[in-house]
């Protein structure tokens, strides 16, 4: 979806340069032809569905799982009136932004060490692979093993207690919004790492060493030539961070003991007893939200210009 | 032991020379089961396809979707051995099973309905009734589903039993229809109470009460299940033990009842009263085995789990006193698709006759839940493993779960005592309610505080 939205909200960026009308006929087919797989899967397996959640959430229902064809708003009313709605939002934002500033400082500070301390080459990009490996195994796989690690008897509170610093076990750590931090930010960095360090490797070195030669701090190079030449990962890994967390569930209701909910987790109890136009509702509430964000980043950010720079 | 190439000469005994018994005791359902194990011996217990059809059924294919407590492989498996055709088992979770039922009817066979869904799968018209002279033990069902009664004893209506559930006027009826009739809604094929569980170490006395869940002394080491439909009823048995409000119908709760219900529970999450909520059978057993909770609402094979593990955990017995506590009961039944007709159907109709036959019933005993014919299961059943399971005596021998490993101790007694002591302690069944909707918005509520 990110990709998607990325990619229609370049197109008017594009527009100004070459108007239609400057386009040949053959080049205007060729181009057709080139997105062409892209929206052979779009079509059928994102744009249909939505338009389907769409229609369903202006129906009604019997709240037995029967829907009657029909325009209604009352689904849209009573996700907006609830109290419920604003509170699983808070939670859920919540767990975006904390999830945001741990995998962007963990994710900057990994692709700067591999681009510029690492000097071999080789090696930064056996590095580079090395930090997937954890991604070899499944999502859930990677989630599921914090368990015996933070629970109660689990390997940090044995430690803990072994060494005489604790006399409790910290229930803090497992079924907790730390635990579900946790879990999010060890899932999430490598969408950080792998855009910000595919930007940083491309910023030219003899740019540092001139600003060195006049004379600038690192972190005045920080400031002013690294993170602003990294802008563009930087921003591609928050769309990836951002609409993930924003649109999960599971790792939300494991991690956290079923102690806090998010958004999706509301609206997949909706179905779950059937009342499909409230759940509709939320998820396209979801899906607007989602899209006002990315093109906020994409606003602050040039992502088009700055990777064609 | 299920010989088919004798076909369909053989009279079933168990249709025949047990003519059970509008009000069935203990006692002659226990004789009738010993008749039937002894003429057995030398009989078939399911009829088969004559020899003509066994070239045509071959092709056939049977697919039986529902929760994985109830639509299990290796009784797939035997059903396809025994009858010739093929059976698919396919598993999803409770609400992904109904919104599949529900929405892609033709994907599907045989629903694996508890009561609730299968009064909604009526509803939307996606089952076709079960005509009851086609299931030959259906006489032999116990009354507990098609009379609504056991022993005299009437079974609570609070919630959705499967007596109210079971059936319907018209096979294509999409009302439920109060009292009996020739056509149901779908056939019980494996149930049982649920209550608590706990750490009798740990808790330090014994359990009979729901309201122990929510006890401050607990404070930070309970758990309640978090599917709300049934979660909430958990929580209603639990302030009704505790004496806090008493519910009209903790099945179908009124808005209020619901709200006090989940301001309740709001309240008790920002004491700190649960350490977590669980959905899935493992991760209850998780949260006990890991000694994150010392007490709980679970289920019966989630407690024998933990008790693998070599940790001590007893199954509360929460019988019916002063017109509180009582189990929390559950009933899966297997429901006809509409879309099924000829061959397929005949074909689903054996199915279910091959399910009540008795091979599943013994293989469900093994963990714990019950047939609804436990006559034909007693067959399938070793006298320890019926002693230790169905009576609830003293195992006197060493019992071993469905797969043959040793489970139990010889000398153990099951929690809750026998068969007919937790059945008529059920004192409301899973349910949706009329307030579904509402109920669940207050749920997240709770989850979200």
């Amino acid at each position: 979806m990110t990709e998607f939205e990325a990619f229609a909200d370049m197109q008017p960026s594009l527009s100004p340069a070459l108007s239609p009308a400057q386009i040949s006929p053959r080049a205007n087919l060729a181009g057709w032809l080139y997105v062409s797989p892209l929206v052979l899967v779009l079509v059928p397996f994102f744009v249909a569905p939505i338009l389907v959640v769409l229609a369903a959430s202006f129906f009604a229902t019997d709240g037995f799982g029967g829907l009657t064809p029909g325009f209604t708003l009352a689904s849209y009313v009573e996700v907006l009136h609830s109290a419920l709605t604003l509170k699983l939002y808070l939670a859920t934002i919540k767990f975006t932004v904390v999830t945001w500033i741990f995998t962007l400082i963990i994710g900057f500070f990994v692709a700067y060490f591999l681009v510029f301390h690492v000097r071999n080459q080789l090696l930064a990009i056996g590095l580079f692979l090395l930090c997937t490996v954890p991604f070899w195994t499944s999502n859930i796989i990677r989630m599921i093993s914090w368990i015996p690690l933070l629970g109660k008897e689990g390997l940090i509170n044995q430690a803990l207690l072994g060494l005489g610093v604790i006399r409790q076990p910290l229930e803090v750590l497992l079924f907790s919004d730390l635990a579900v931090v946790i879990a999010y930010v060890h899932q999430l960095t490598i969408f950080m790492i792998v855009p910000i360090f595919n930007s940083m490797a491309r910023i030219d070195k003899k740019l540092i060493e001139a600003a060195i030669d006049a004379g600038a701090s690192r972190f005045d190079i920080m400031r002013l030539i690294v993170v602003p030449m990294s802008k563009s990962g930087i921003a591609l890994g928050t769309i990836f961070v951002v609409s993930i967390v924003m649109g999960d569930f599971f790792v939300v209701k494991v991690m956290s003991g079923g102690g806090s909910a998010s958004v999706v987790s509301a609206f997949y109890e909706d179905v779950g007893v059937l009342q499909y136009p409230s759940a509709a509702a939320s998820a396209v509430l979801l899906t607007l939200v989602l899209v006002a964000i990315v093109s906020l980043i994409l606003r602050t950010v040039d992502i088009r210009q700055e990777i064609t720079r | 032991m299920l010989d088919r190439d004798k076909g369909t000469s053989t009279a079933n005994p168990v249709g025949t020379s047990d003519k059970p018994a509008k009000k069935l005791s203990r006692r002659t359902l226990l004789k009738g089961a010993a008749a039937v194990a002894g003429a057995a011996a030398g009989s078939d217990a399911i009829r088969g396809f004559p020899t003509i059809w066994a070239q045509e059924i071959k092709d056939i294919e049977l697919r039986h979707v529902g929760v994985s407590y109830s639509v299990v492989k290796a009784i797939g498996d035997q059903a396809a051995k025994d009858l010739g055709f093929k059976v698919t088992m396919q598993n999803l979770d409770t609400s992904a099973a109904i919104n599949r039922f529900i929405s892609q009817p033709n994907t599907v066979d045989i629903a694996d309905l508890e009561g609730w869904q299968a009064k909604l799968a009526a509803k939307r018209g996606v089952i076709q009734g079960i005509e009851v002279k086609k299931v030959k033990e259906f006489d032999n069902i116990l009354p507990i589903f098609t009379k609504g009664e056991i022993d005299g004893h009437k079974i609570p209506r609070q919630g959705i039993s499967p007596y109210e559930a079971m059936y319907i006027a018209k096979p294509d009826s999409t009302d439920l229809n109060d009292g009996v009739t020739e056509w149901a809604t779908f056939l019980p094929q494996v149930y049982n109470a649920d209550s608590i569980g706990y750490r009798p170490d740990l808790v330090g006395h014994e359990v009979t009460e729901w309201k122990d869940l929510i006890d401050p002394k607990f404070k930070g080491k309970a758990a309640i299940l978090d599917v709300p439909a049934i979660g909430i009823m958990d929580a209603a048995l639990c302030f009704e033990s505790a004496g806090l409000i008493k519910y009209g119908n903790k099945g179908n709760m009124t808005k209020e009842e619901i709200d006090f219900t989940c301001n309740k529970l709001i309240e008790l999450k920002k004491q700190g009263q649960f350490r977590a909520t669980w959905t899935t059978f493992d991760q209850s057993v998780q949260l006990m085995a890991a000694g994150e909770v010392v007490i709980q609402s679970m289920w019966s094979p989630a407690v024998a789990a933990v008790r693998v593990k070599e940790i001590p955990c007893v199954y509360a017995p929460v019988n019916i006193k002063n017109g509180k506590e009582g189990y929390r009961g559950w009933c899966n039944g297997m429901g006809l698709m509409k879309h099924l007709s000829g061959k397929k159907l005949d074909a689903a109709y054996e199915y279910l006759n091959w399910y009540l036959s008795g091979w599943q019933g013994g293989f469900v005993a093994r963990y714990g839940y019950y047939s609804p014919v436990p006559s034909t299961a007693k067959k399938f059943l070793t006298p320890a493993e019926w002693a230790f399971w169905y009576e609830g005596q003293p195992a006197p021998e060493v019992v071993n779960d469905p797969y043959g490993v040793p489970m139990e101790k010889s000398g153990t007694k099951r929690d809750g005592g026998s068969f007919l002591d937790r059945v008529k302690n059920i004192s409301c069944w899973n349910t949706l309610m009329d307030e579904a909707a509402y109920m669940n918005k207050r749920w997240n509520d709770f989850k979200v505080a």
